[in-house]
């Protein structure tokens, strides 16, 4: 608890906005960060001052701009632990990089009869992909179940962790109900079975400090909107035998070492996976996310929204007739909750007109929704930048919530 | 609070709490499933239309948010005992309340209590829950019934 929110919520210019005549409590950091100034400076001062192509020109402007493009991909390395640079595969979003691993590693290595597991509690994007790659295949998924708590059952899992299973893609932190799971325990059982491993890590990098290297897997993909940075730029990390000997996923410019029309010899990687112009500005964005997120120290970060999480986790239990879904003991500052009496989108339009942001639906889970015996949940999810205060300005809020609906 | 009271009137907030026509409905010679993708907001109208083309008799059941529940309920009120034509008319005249522009005054003729919807102008994103029964009543008296999505 030794951030200087104060501080910090002025670096953060949306957040001195007011909505509906009341400031700003945004609540929706799961769905996508808000942006510092030092990231929106970064990008304008790129567009302004840096701007080209890259990997093209000879000219000085558009060497310049690949130098720090490429200096972003050794800086994203150092934040996550890769051991190698080259490791680091920039793509839209976390949502892309987990179809660059299904159409490209997927379609060479599953076959007919193979299995892929995933969880109850993943993300549409950690599943649809893995469907179609099955459907295309011939190969099944497997689903392992969670408990009433949200909690992943780790037996059940290696239960279905069977001579046929190829892959076992699973998320590290839930975006519905912020369970945290034991991505380097799982990670080793499936590494000890020579299954590949594939990490959803979109809500576990803007909470807390991570090492792929430690954490043993073989894939994390992530987006980088909700590292607090642009939309556009998102990075897909492999281990580097792995992505060697994967085929390109797009083809194009940039990723070809030489073409003719008898045939083309690809790139090594990363530029392999890289075809096209990239979203040159917002990789350069996502560098300055990174540099202001380390000036302040995942760790503490860290810290502070789990403090942040117990003290909304008391502050809504308060309220007659919530429910918080999920509660798990290991979780991320995120709150799932129903309220007796009151639709999520009810909610989130009253919580609307006082300013408050969140989310309300089935926050792109519908198989996990089904699993909680849910239709949707309203969620409020936290940040670094939120303050408790505004969390018990949400609770005031879905007080008078009640008041009316019931 | 005020804006809110504007979506959220006292009528809608009762037709929430106190669905009327909610439930199956016996002898219903139509029916057909609302489904909104977005939110996960589902329901079923039922309706018995006679051979005169009258919609004797409209239920619905299902679960949903209070503007598509309230809507849902006001709306089997307010379509018990018309023509088919007469529910296309409202239909249309229900569509344009909801969907025009804030700033312009709320056409509310013919529409007698289905005015208090005039509020979620205000709330584009809640004009679908608003609509979601009126798609389903007239796939069910159209279509003869399939699911329909407000997406």
């Amino acid at each position: 608890m030794t951030l200087n929110i104060e501080a910090i919520r002025k670096d953060f210019p949306i957040l001195q906005t007011s909505m509906r005549g009341k400031p700003l409590v945004y609540l929706d950091t799961a769905a996508s960060a808000q942006k510092p100034r030092a990231v929106i400076d970064a990008m304008s001062d790129f567009y302004r001052n840096h701007y080209a192509n890259i990997h093209r020109g000879v000219y000085r402007l558009s060497a310049e701009a690949t130098r720090r493009y490429e200096a972003t991909r050794g800086r994203v390395a150092r934040f996550i632990g890769a051991p190698d640079e080259r490791e680091v595969i920039f793509v839209r979003n976390a949502t892309e990089a987990i179809n660059l691993v299904a159409r490209s590693w997927g379609e060479e290595e599953i076959g007919p009869g193979d299995e892929i597991v995933v969880t109850t509690m993943e993300h549409h994007a950690n599943i649809v992909p893995w469907q179609m790659l099955a459907e295309k295949r011939g190969a099944i998924l497997r689903v392992a179940a969670i408990s009433d708590e949200g909690e992943l059952d780790e037996d059940d899992l290696v239960r279905l962790l069977g001579p046929k299973t190829r892959l076992l893609a699973f998320t590290e932190v839930s975006n519905a109900l912020g369970t945290i799971n034991p991505v380097a325990r799982l990670a080793a059982i499936a590494r000890e079975r020579g299954i590949t491993t594939l990490v959803d890590g979109a809500q576990a990098v803007p909470h807390h400090p991570v090492d792929v290297a430690a954490l043993g897997c073989d894939f994390y993909a992530f987006s980088g909107h909700k590292l607090f940075g642009p939309s556009g730029a998102g990075v897909l990390w492999g281990r580097l035998p792995l992505l060697d000997a994967m085929p390109p996923f797009l083809g194009g410019g940039d990723m070809i070492e030489s073409v003719s029309f008898e045939g083309t010899t690809f790139a090594p990687v990363p530029q392999k996976f890289e075809a096209g112009t990239p979203d040159i500005a917002s990789v350069i964005g996502l560098g300055a996310a990174i540099d202001y997120l380390d000036s302040i120290g995942m760790d503490r970060i860290a810290e502070y929204e789990h403090a942040l999480l117990l003290h909304a986790t008391d502050r809504l239990r308060e309220i007659p007739g919530l429910r918080i879904v999920g509660t798990a003991r290991h979780k991320a500052a995120v709150l799932s909750f129903v309220l007796d009496g009151v639709h999520p989108h009810d909610i989130g339009t009253l919580l609307d007109t006082e300013g408050i942001a969140i989310r309300a639906g089935h926050h792109c889970a519908q198989p996990l929704m089904k699993r909680m015996g849910v239709a949707a949940t309203a969620r409020a999810s936290l940040s670094f930048y939120n303050t408790r205060e505004e969390i018990d300005h949400l609770a005031a809020a879905l007080r008078k919530t009640r008041e009316i609906f019931c | 609070m005020d804006d809110l009271r504007e979506l959220y009137q006292e009528t809608i907030l009762d037709h929430n709490r106190k669905p009327r026509n909610f439930g199956p409905l016996e002898n219903a010679n139509r029916e057909a499933d609302g489904h909104n993708p977005l939110c996960g907001d589902q329901l079923t109208v039922y309706a018995r239309v006679n051979d005169e083309g009258i919609v004797e008799d409209l239920h619905f059941e299902g679960s949903g948010c209070a503007i598509s529940k309230a809507s849902a309920s006001l709306m089997t009120e307010f379509e018990k005992g018309k023509s088919l034509e007469a529910v296309r008319a409202d239909f249309e005249r229900f569509h344009d309340l909801v969907t025009s522009p804030p700033d312009s005054p709320a056409e509310t003729e013919g529409l007698g209590k289905l005015a208090v919807f005039s509020g979620v102008r205000e709330y584009p994103m809640r004009v679908k829950c608003a609509t979601l029964a009126w798609h389903a009543l007239r796939a069910a008296l159209e279509d003869d019934g399939k699911t329909v999505k407000t997406e």
